[in-house]
């Protein structure tokens, strides 16, 4: 308690790549750099995921040309990435606005409402996993 | 000469906007394309199975006659592409320093979201 008042408190400033992986971000923190990087990774894959969809509009035979890529296994997996970078950022997006509305700024209620857009884009992802990979 | 107003000891105010306004426009284009997103769900979930005809038809659908599944498909691009800008840029500006590689990540971004929306417009809108 005593030398809390003469130590200065710690700074990090300038922090590099490697001390990322050390640091324990709380639960909104995660969120928010989540939300950003589904944001980028949305970004990166935009002109693919237009030539997925001019394959299927294209013809009759395009749809089904883009059914067989969507098939194969790895493209479902990038797909299943993509469609989970959507659902978080969807819902990490609405919790902004509700908070931009000064509803639920406080410590707690932020924490409670990060956890709650971590699960559901997860489950709601689960959800387009089971759909995608033909279990249900 | 301009008066320059100082706030603190560091700080000039000089009259920019300070990013007012793409503030708004990322809560306003993401507000579209949150109800574009729901709107498209309940058209995927309540087409009468997952074929080339009932997918073109969401993109295509008329009402009296306006083109309605079109237009509502392009502002919605418009709108992630102008979305997309502000968080592109906002990622650029954090962590890129020197001016010369930010200012040449940034044309490659415009450059990336233009041709996006043309292409996407293009397919849309042929024939």
């Amino acid at each position: 308690m005593s030398d809390s008042a003469s130590k200065p408190r710690p700074q990090f400033r300038n922090i590099g790549i490697t001390d990322l992986m050390a640091y324990r971000l709380p639960m909104a923190g995660k969120v928010s750099i989540l939300h950003r990087v589904s944001g980028a990774l949305l970004f990166l894959c935009l002109p693919g995921l237009i030539a997925l969809f001019a394959m299927s509009f294209s013809s009759e035979a395009g749809f089904n040309a883009m059914s067989t890529v969507v098939g194969f296994p790895l493209v479902k997996l990038i797909l299943l990435v993509l469609i989970w970078g959507y659902l978080h950022h969807f819902c990490a997006g609405i919790r902004y606005l509700v908070l931009d509305m000064h509803i639920g700024v406080d410590k707690e209620s932020a924490a409670k409402s990060a956890s709650l857009v971590l699960g559901v884009s997860l489950a709601l992802t689960v959800v387009f996993a089971l759909k995608l990979f033909g279990v249900w | 000469m301009v008066p320059v107003e100082k706030i603190g000891p560091k700080r000039l105010v000089v009259g920019a906007h300070y990013g007012t306004s793409e503030f708004i426009i990322q809560r306003v284009t993401a507000m579209i394309l949150a109800i574009y997103t729901l709107v498209f769900l309940v058209g995927i979930l309540t087409m009468s199975g997952f074929n080339y005809v009932s997918w073109k038809n969401l993109f295509t659908f008329t009402c009296f006659f306006i083109p309605m599944g079109q237009i509502l498909a392009t502002l919605a691009m418009i709108s992630l592409a102008w979305h997309a800008w502000i968080g592109v840029r906002d990622i650029w500006m954090d962590y890129v320093k020197p001016v010369g590689l930010r200012l040449f990540l940034l044309v490659l971004t415009v450059l990336w979201l233009v041709g996006s929306v043309v292409y996407f417009v293009h397919i849309l809108w042929r024939n």
